[in-house]
């Protein structure tokens, strides 16, 4: 493979403080050895307004510190509210913009674009079919297993499109128009009073017999576990996907972005990254499963996965 | 126009059931991997899905074949069969999820009229005229995330005939884009078309309690004078941190939208769909029944008559769900 692998970085999916999330992005700006950066408030549209003016700022200070800034749309647009927000994204046209529902996807026809994790693309036919209308670069759902993104890849690279695998980070699983946030404080989504901000990694859902289980983070329902394929990212580069993307978390992501870079760069094994993360991360396990073809929640080891 | 209703049909039987009960339309999907509802012992064979349709067409009644799970990358042919062999057995539509495989079966069979299924999760009028431009969807499923209102303004924008659920078994979550049961399990609705799979379902006695499990997780336990419900991820109980346990996501509670027949008729609704594929005939034939007495009831007189579902709600208890804004 000739071409560098990318180290990308999606939007922040949870409700911080906005202090701290433009913080944030200025330490990734400076610190963090990133490629790419997509940034916007893409869980609930009740969020954005926080976020608004300080988005100017951030995108100044990524470009000037050389990453690539791709506006991220939102995962469930109904009102027209936030069909107009998307509208407004798509024809604001001067940075790229990263489609993660249908609509955005009909709205980007024609125009280079991303296509997000949160756009069904299970297979070659479907990636051709966006890859004719103008997409980019494919960013894989979490719950690929390797076969999957290994066809994908193929016929991404025929294609001329780039794919992008998850490889931190908690994994999101499912969306709603009902938020369980406010559910589990006795409240509706309408007067919310904005309880997810209280959560900066998502709050902790448990089972009946007190074990972790998923994370709740407003309108999304994520994994416990934090996604990790540390140990996977020379095969992952075998298959030829060429983007690897961090979910930001409140843990050190400039440790985690370097140490993924020096990975991706043949300089450090994977699987010494992953005992890293392993205790770096201290308030859940990490997983691997859905890569492996088993339950996301799981964690395959690499002895296992020898004799698998 | 009145509203067409459509029953599910896991078997030819429910299939004949739906039908004498008075289904315009019923839908069904083939015995694999390429439905929603793939689980042990339902669905049709290509002769049973051949002689449905005779069934059905031979009462003015039509069959709609789902092929609404996701293409496994590297393997299209099962779903391309799927397609093939429904349009050549006579399906008034089939209902498909996969841009892929949308595109597929337009540019292959073009006057095989298609449907979207809920599983593609169109939400907005921007996702549901990419698919009537680009495909020439003729009926959208909507999922299950839109207000009475929201649905209102869709059917005038796009003129595409839209379907909506009435009755039956609620996902709190969008429809296909739901990983919850292949964290747990590895199986998903998209991939394998199933939810909470069978296979990894274990019932546990523990003193006087209980447990249900799917994979290595409880999704509930059962005291001595409840009754066991089947453990679907997104309805079991769970605890948040710092909050007391519960049904986080959703109760055990059947969806019945009868009382909102005459916003939804406002609101532009073609078709009204029951969900159930996995139940035995004699559920179908009651729902059914009962539904169609009461739309006749509301073309002739404008008003929605009391009619008694109960006995066969799930856990007793309705809900309108994301149709009234309070739900969220």
């Amino acid at each position: 493979m000739a071409t560098r692998s990318l180290l990308t970085l999606g939007p922040v999916l949870f409700n911080w403080p906005v202090d701290q999330w433009r913080d944030f992005y200025a330490r990734m700006a400076d610190e963090a050895p990133l490629d790419v950066v997509y940034l916007g408030e893409v869980v609930c549209s009740k969020r954005a307004p926080f976020f608004e003016d300080a988005i100017p700022d951030v995108i100044e200070r990524l470009t000037a510190a050389g990453k690539r800034v791709v506006l991220a749309s939102p995962i469930l647009v109904t009102t027209d509210r936030e069909r107009k927000a998307v509208r407004d994204l798509v024809e604001a046209g001067e940075l790229e913009v990263e489609a993660n529902d249908l609509g955005a996807v009909a709205q980007l026809a024609g125009k280079p674009h991303a296509v997000g994790p949160f756009v069904n693309v299970y297979n070659e036919a479907t990636l051709g079919w966006l890859a004719s209308r103008g997409a980019t670069s494919v960013s894989l759902g979490a719950e690929m297993p390797a076969a999957s993104v290994a066809s994908l890849t193929q016929e991404a690279t025929r294609l001329g499109v780039e794919t992008e695998v998850q490889v931190f980070g908690r994994v999101p699983l499912a969306i709603s128009a009902r938020c369980y946030h406010a559910r589990v404080h006795g409240l509706h989504k309408d007067g919310c009073q904005f309880v997810c901000g209280q959560d900066l990694d998502g709050l902790g859902v448990e089972t009946l017999d007190d074990q972790p289980f998923l994370a709740v983070n407003g309108l999304q329902t994520m994994s416990h576990t934090y996604l990790c394929l540390a140990a996977e990212i020379a095969e992952l580069q075998r298959l030829g996907v060429g983007r690897f993307r961090l979910s930001p978390h409140t843990v050190d992501m400039v440790r985690v972005a370097k140490g993924f870079r020096a990975v991706l760069d043949g300089e450090r094994a994977g699987g010494d990254l992953a005992a890293e993360l392993a205790g770096l991360v201290t308030d859940a396990p990490l997983a691997n499963g859905f890569f492996h073809d088993a339950a996301g929640a799981a964690y395959i080891g690499s002895h296992e996965r020898m004799t698998a | 126009m009145a509203f067409e209703l459509i029953c599910p049909a896991g078997t030819p039987a429910a299939l004949r059931a739906a039908v004498d009960a008075g289904a315009d339309a019923v839908y069904c999907g083939f015995r694999d991997e390429t439905n929603a509802r793939n689980f042990p012992g339902l669905n049709f064979s290509r002769e049973e899905l051949g002689e449905a349709v005779r069934y059905a067409h031979a009462r003015d009644r039509k069959v709609f074949v789902a092929i609404n799970t996701y293409p496994t990358a590297g393997n299209l042919a099962p779903w391309h069969k799927a397609v093939d062999d429904a349009a050549r057995l006579g399906a008034d539509a089939v209902i498909l999820a996969d841009l892929g495989l949308l595109d597929y079966a337009a540019r292959k069979h073009p006057s095989l009229r298609l449907h979207l299924s809920v599983q593609a999760s169109a939400a907005n009028a921007e996702a549901v005229t990419l698919f009537r431009d680009a495909f020439g969807v003729q009926r959208v499923v909507l999922p299950r995330v839109l207000t009475v209102a929201d649905i209102k303004g869709l059917t005038a924008e796009t003129g595409v005939e839209v379907e909506v659920f009435v009755f039956g078994g609620l996902c709190p979550m969008a429809e296909g884009r739901c990983s919850l049961s292949s964290y747990a399990t590895g199986l998903s609705p998209n991939k394998q078309g199933v939810c909470s799979p069978a296979s990894h379902v274990r019932y546990e006695p523990r003193g006087n309690e209980l447990i249900s499990r799917l994979g290595d997780f409880t999704i509930n336990v059962f005291g001595a004078d409840e009754p066991a419900g089947y453990p679907t991820l997104c309805k079991g109980r769970f605890a948040a941190q710092g909050a007391d346990a519960g049904y986080l996501f959703e109760e055990p509670t059947s969806l019945n939208a009868l009382q909102l027949l005459p916003e939804l008729k406002k609101a532009g609704v073609h078709a009204l769909k029951i969900e159930g594929r996995q139940r035995g005939k004699a559920y179908i034939a009651s729902v059914v029944q009962t539904y169609r007495k009461a739309l006749d009831a509301f073309e002739r007189n404008g008003k929605v008559p009391n009619v008694d579902l109960d006995a066969v709600v799930e856990g007793a208890r309705e809900t309108a769900g994301a149709y009234q804004k309070s739900w969220r």
